[in-house]
C-alpha cells in the first residue's frame, strides 16, 4: 500500500516537474487565447472604416453610431490582444530558451518587422479611437487606414515566423550547429510563408466578420431589427461572405503545399499509416495503436484525388511509416490532427454554404435571406468560425510534432530546464480565464449601456460641434434593407 | 555593426524607461490617491494623460525583446532561463495591468471601477519592481551562459535587485509626477498641478536617497558595475546627478519650464550610465556583446527595421503625442445613462435637435 502511494507520489511529482508537457500546454493555451483576439484586431478596423466612410460620405447617422461604438469595443479587444501578445514574446524565451538561443537570429527576424507594424497599429488605433470628438471627419477617417494596413502587415510577419518553423530556410550552420550566417529575406519569405500568411489574413477577415455578424444576428432574433442592427449585420456578414470562398481556395492550395513539403503532417491529416495510392478521405475515424484506421466514413480515392487532381486516384500519398517512429507524431497527436482537420474543413464548408445562401439571396432578391433559420445559423457562425481557426492552427502545430523546427530541432531539445513551469501554467490559465470572462462581461455591459442611451449622449457626439442629420435619408434606408 | 545594435538596444531600454516608466508611475500615484472620493480628481488627470498613449509606450518592451532575441539570442536565452520567475510575474502583471486599465474605462459602477483600478494600480508597482530586479540580476553577473540556469532565487532576490526594483518603482513615480504637473496645467487644474508638484519633489528626494544607498550596495555586490560607474560611466553619472539636483531645485520653486526636461535627462542619464558601466558585456562578466551577437545578416535586418521605424513609426509616435498634448484626444469612456427606462427615441434627444444641416459633416472633407 505504502509502496503504491510512494510510486503514485513519485509519478505525480515527475509529471509535475517534467517541463515538456507543461511548456507545450502553456504555449498552446496562450496562443489559442491570443488568436481569438487577432481577427478582431486585424479586421474590425476595416469594418469600422466601411461604416465610417458611409457615415461621412452619405451623412448616415446609424453608420456613424456604429463606427463609433465599434471603435470603442475595439479599444477593449485591442488592449487584451496586445497584452496577451506580449506574454507570448516573454514565453518564447521562458519556455523555449534553447530554441531561441539557437535560432533566434533567424526565427526572430520576422518579429522585428512585426514590431514595426504593431507599433504603427497601436499609434493609429489610439488616434482613431480617441479622436472622434475633436478631429475633422475625413482626417479622422484617414487615421484609421494605417490600422487596417498595419494589421495585415503584422499578421503576415508573425505567420512568416511560424511558417519558418514549417519550412526553415535562409541560414547557414557550422559543424557544431551554430547559425553562422542569416539571409533575412529568405527567412521571411520562406516557402511556407505566402500561402500560410494568405490563409491567416483571410481567416482574420472571415472570423472577424462572422463573429461580429453573429452578435447582430442574435440581436435581430431578439427583435432588434432596426436599421442600426441591420447595418451592423450587413457590413460584417458581407465581409465574411466574401472571405469564405477565397479561404477555401487558399486552403486547398495550402493542403497541396503540405502534401508536397510536409508529407508526414499530410499523412496525419489524411490518416494514412502506410504509403499507398487511391487513398480515401476518411471523415472522422481514428488511428489505432496497432497502426490501422478504424471507424469513420471513407470516401474512396478522394484524398489521392485532391492531393493531385492531374494524376487523380492513382496519386501516391506517403504514409506515416516512411519516417522512423521517433520522427512521427504519436498516435494521439495524429488523431488530434485528423479531428482538427475534419473540424476545419467541415465547419468551413458549412460557413461556405451559409455565405452562398446569403450571396444568392442578394443576387436574386436584392436583399438578405428573410428566414429565421438564416439568422439562427448566422448567430452560430461566430463561434463556428473561431473553432475553424483554432482547428486550423492545431493541424499546423500538432501536425509538425515532434519537430519545433521542421526536420531540424525537436521540441524536447528546445524546452526550458525549469521544473516550475507547471506553476506558471496554472497561473496563466487562472489569469486568462478571468480576463476572458471579464472581457465578455465588459463588452456586454457596454452594449447594454449603448442600447439604453439610444442616440448619442452629450459626452459622445462625434465630430462635434459639427452637426448630424436628424434622420437617415429614406433612400439610404431602402438601400440597406 | 554590433556596436550600433547595442546602442539601439540601449535606446529601446531608454525609451521604455522614459515612456513606459512614466505610465507605470502614473499607476503608482493612482494606487496612492486615496479613496474613491478623494482620489477622483487625481485619477481623472492620470487617466486622461496615459489613456491614449499607454499601448504605444508598451511596444517599446516588445522592441527590447525582439532586438535581444534576434541580435543577441544567447543572451536572451540565458536571461529567460535564469530569471524565469520575475519575468513570468512581470508578464502576468502586464496582462493584469493592461486589461484592467482598458476595462476600467469601459465600466461605470464605482465598485467595478475600483476593482479594475486596484488591479491596474497594483500591477503598475509590481511590474517595474520585477524589471528593476531583473536588471539587478543581470548587472551583477548572476546570469550565467552556455545553457546553464543561474540560481532561480538569488538571481533576483539579492541586494542589488532589491535596490534596482525599488529604484525602478521610485524613478517611475518621479517621472510620472513631473509629467502630470504639466498635464494638469494643460487641463487648467492648478490645484492638481500643485498636488503632483509636491509629489514630484517628494519622490525626487526618495530617488536620491535610494540611489545613494544603492551606491554602497553596488560596491559590495557588483564589482564590475561599480567600477564602471566610477570610471567609464562617471561623466554620465555626474550628468544624471546634476540634472536631478537641478530639476529638484526647479520643482521646489514652483516647477518652472526646465524642470521637466532636466528630470527626463536625469533619468535617461542614469539608464545610460548603467549601459556604459557594464559595457562591453551584455551579461557581466560572462558574455560580451561581440560574443553574443547574431550573424551580420540578422544585424543588418534589425538596423533596417530601425531605419524604417524612424521613417514610419516615429512620425506617427510624434503625431500621437502632439495630438494628445493638444487635447485633441479626449478621454473616451462609456457614459451611463442615469435612467435605464429612458429609451429615448432619436427625435426627442435634445442633442440631435441642436444639429443643423447635413452639409456641415461633409464640409471639412472637401
Ligand atoms: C478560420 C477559418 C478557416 C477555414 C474556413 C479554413 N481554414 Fe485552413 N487554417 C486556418 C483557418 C481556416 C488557420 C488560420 O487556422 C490555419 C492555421 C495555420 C495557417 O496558416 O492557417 C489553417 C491551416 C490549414 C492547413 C495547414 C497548413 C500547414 O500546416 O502549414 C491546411 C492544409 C488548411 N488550413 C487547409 C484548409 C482547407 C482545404 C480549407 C477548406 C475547406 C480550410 N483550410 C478552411
Ligand atoms: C504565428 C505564430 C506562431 C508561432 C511562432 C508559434 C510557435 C510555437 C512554438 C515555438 C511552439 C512550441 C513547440 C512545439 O510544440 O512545436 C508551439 C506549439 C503549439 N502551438 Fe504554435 N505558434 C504560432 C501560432 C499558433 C497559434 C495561433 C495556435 C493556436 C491557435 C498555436 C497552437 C499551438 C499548439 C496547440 C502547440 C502545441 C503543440 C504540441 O506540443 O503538440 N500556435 N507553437
Ligand atoms: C497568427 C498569428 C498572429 C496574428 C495574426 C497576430 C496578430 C496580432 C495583432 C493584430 C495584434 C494587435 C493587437 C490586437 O489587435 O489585438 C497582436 C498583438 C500582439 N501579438 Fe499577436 N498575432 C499572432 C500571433 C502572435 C504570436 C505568436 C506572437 C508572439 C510573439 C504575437 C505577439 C504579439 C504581441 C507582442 C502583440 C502586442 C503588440 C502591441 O503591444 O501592440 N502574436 N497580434
Amino acid at each position: 500500500m505504502v509502496e503504491v502511494i510512494a510510486t503514485f507520489g513519485e509519478t505525480a511529482v515527475l509529471a509535475a516537474v517534467d517541463p515538456v508537457p507543461w511548456a507545450r500546454a502553456q504555449m498552446a493555451f496562450t496562443l489559442m487565447f491570443h488568436i481569438i483576439l487577432v481577427p478582431l484586431g486585424v479586421s474590425w478596423a476595416f469594418m469600422t472604416l466601411i461604416a465610417n466612410y458611409r457615415a461621412v460620405k452619405h451623412s448616415d447617422r446609424d453608420a456613424l453610431m456604429l463606427a463609433q461604438r465599434w471603435s470603442k469595443y475595439m479599444a477593449v479587444t485591442f488592449a487584451v490582444g496586445a497584452v496577451t501578445g506580449t506574454v507570448l514574446s516573454f514565453e518564447f524565451g521562458l519556455l523555449w530558451p534553447r530554441f531561441m538561443g539557437q535560432w533566434g537570429a533567424a526565427f526572430g527576424v520576422p518579429f522585428a518587422f512585426e514590431g514595426l507594424f504593431f507599433f504603427t497599429e497601436a499609434i493609429f488605433v489610439a488616434i482613431y479611437i480617441f479622436g472622434w470628438r475633436r478631429l475633422r471627419p475625413w482626417p479622422h477617417f484617414w487615421t484609421g487606414v494605417p490600422v487596417v494596413l498595419a494589421g495585415i502587415g503584422g499578421s503576415v510577419s508573425v505567420v512568416a515566423a511560424n511558417a519558418w518553423m514549417n519550412a526553415p530556410s535562409g541560414f547557414t550552420q557550422n559543424a557544431e550547429g551554430t547559425v553562422v550566417a542569416v539571409d533575412p529575406l529568405r527567412v521571411i519569405f520562406n516557402d511556407a510563408m505566402p500561402l500560410q500568411a494568405a490563409h491567416m489574413v483571410v481567416a482574420a477577415y472571415l472570423v472577424g466578420g462572422f463573429l461580429i455578424a453573429s452578435v447582430y444576428a442574435t440581436g435581430m432574433l431578439r427583435g432588434r431589427t432596426d436599421r442600426y442592427h441591420r447595418l451592423g449585420f450587413l457590413i460584417a456578414f458581407s465581409v465574411a461572405a466574401v472571405a469564405t470562398p477565397i479561404q477555401m481556395g487558399v486552403g486547398d492550395s495550402l493542403a497541396r503545399w503540405v502534401y508536397n513539403n510536409q508529407p508526414v503532417k499530410f499523412a496525419a491529416i489524411e490518416l494514412v499509416p502506410t504509403t499507398s495510392s487511391d487513398v480515401p478521405e476518411t471523415l472522422l475515424g481514428r488511428l489505432d495503436d496497432d497502426g490501422t484506421v478504424s471507424g469513420g466514413v471513407p470516401i474512396p480515392g478522394l484524398a489521392s484525388w485532391l492531393s493531385d487532381p492531374s494524376t487523380g486516384r492513382s496519386t501516391v500519398v506517403q504514409g506515416l511509416d516512411t519516417v522512423p517512429a521517433d520522427d512521427q507524431p504519436t498516435v494521439r497527436q495524429v488523431n488530434i490532427v485528423h479531428l482538427a482537420w475534419d473540424a476545419m474543413v467541415g465547419l468551413g464548408t458549412l460557413l461556405f454554404l451559409l455565405s452562398a445562401w446569403y450571396g444568392i439571396s442578394w443576387v436574386f432578391r436584392r436583399r438578405m435571406p428573410a428566414s429565421r433559420w438564416f439568422l439562427r445559423a448566422a448567430a452560430a457562425s461566430g463561434v463556428l468560425s473561431v473553432i475553424c481557426l483554432e482547428a486550423g492552427w492545431i493541424v499546423t502545430e500538432v501536425g509538425r510534432q515532434p519537430w519545433i523546427v521542421y526536420g531540424i530541432m525537436k521540441v524536447e531539445d528546445a524546452v526550458t530546464g525549469n521544473t516550475g513551469v507547471w506553476i506558471s501554467f496554472c497561473a496563466v490559465v487562472v489569469l486568462y480565464l478571468a480576463v476572458g470572462i471579464t472581457t465578455i462581461l465588459v463588452l456586454r455591459g457596454m452594449s447594454r449601456r449603448f442600447r439604453r442611451a439610444g442616440g448619442f449622449t452629450e459626452h459622445d457626439a462625434p465630430y462635434s460641434p459639427s452637426a448630424l442629420p436628424e434622420e437617415p435619408s429614406p433612400t439610404r434606408e431602402e438601400a440597406v434593407r | 555593426m554590433i556596436a550600433a545594435v547595442a546602442v539601439v538596444l540601449l535606446a529601446a531600454v531608454l525609451a521604455y524607461a522614459l515612456f513606459g516608466g512614466a505610465d507605470f508611475g502614473a499607476g503608482f500615484w493612482d494606487l496612492t490617491a486615496g479613496g474613491p472620493q478623494r482620489g477622483a480628481r487625481p485619477r481623472a488627470v492620470i487617466e486622461h494623460s496615459i489613456g491614449p498613449v499607454w499601448e504605444a509606450n508598451h511596444v517599446w518592451l516588445i522592441f527590447i525583446f525582439v532586438i535581444l532575441w534576434t541580435s543577441f539570442p544567447q543572451a536572451y536565452a540565458s536571461i529567460t532561463l535564469t530569471l524565469f520567475v520575475p519575468l513570468m510575474i512581470a508578464a502576468l502583471g502586464i496582462v493584469l495591468r493592461g486589461a484592467s486599465f482598458a476595462f476600467r474605462k469601459a465600466v461605470v459602477t464605482t465598485r467595478n471601477r475600483r476593482l479594475f483600478g486596484a488591479g491596474f494600480a497594483a500591477s503598475s508597482v509590481l511590474v517595474p519592481y520585477c524589471m528593476g530586479a531583473i536588471v539587478g540580476g543581470i548587472a551583477t553577473g548572476r546570469v550565467p551562459t552556455g545553457g546553464r540556469a543561474g540560481d532561480p532565487v538569488d538571481s533576483w532576490i539579492n541586494p542589488t535587485s532589491t535596490v534596482g526594483g525599488v529604484l525602478a518603482v521610485a524613478a517611475a513615480a518621479y517621472l510620472s509626477a513631473v509629467y502630470l504637473v504639466w498635464d494638469a496645467r494643460g487641463l487648467d487644474q492648478t490645484d492638481m498641478a500643485e498636488y503632483f508638484r509636491r509629489r514630484a519633489v517628494a519622490s525626487a528626494v526618495v530617488v536620491a536617497v535610494i540611489a545613494a544607498a544603492g551606491a554602497f550596495v553596488l560596491r559590495a555586490d557588483a564589482d564590475y558595475l561599480f567600477d564602471g560607474l566610477i570610471s567609464r560611466a562617471l561623466p554620465v553619472v555626474i550628468l544624471s546627478g546634476a540634472c536631478g539636483v537641478g530639476a529638484l531645485l526647479l520643482l521646489v520653486r514652483g516647477a518652472a519650464r526646465g524642470a521637466r526636461a532636466l528630470a527626463l535627462v536625469a533619468v535617461a542619464a542614469a539608464v545610460v550610465s548603467w549601459g556604459v558601466a557594464q559595457s562591453p558585456y551584455i551579461l557581466p562578466t560572462n558574455l560580451t556583446f561581440a560574443a553574443a551577437a547574431a550573424p551580420p545578416g540578422t544585424l543588418t535586418a534589425v538596423l533596417a527595421v530601425v531605419v524604417l521605424a524612424a521613417v514610419i513609426v516615429l512620425p506617427g509616435f510624434v503625431l500621437l503625442y502632439v495630438l494628445d498634448r493638444r487635447g485633441l484626444l479626449p478621454e473616451e469612456g462609456v457614459d451611463d445613462v442615469a435612467d435605464p427606462d429612458v429609451d429615448r427615441a432619436p427625435d426627442n434627444d435634445p442633442h440631435l435637435h441642436a444639429a443643423t444641416t447635413r452639409d456641415s459633416i461633409e464640409e471639412p472633407g472637401r
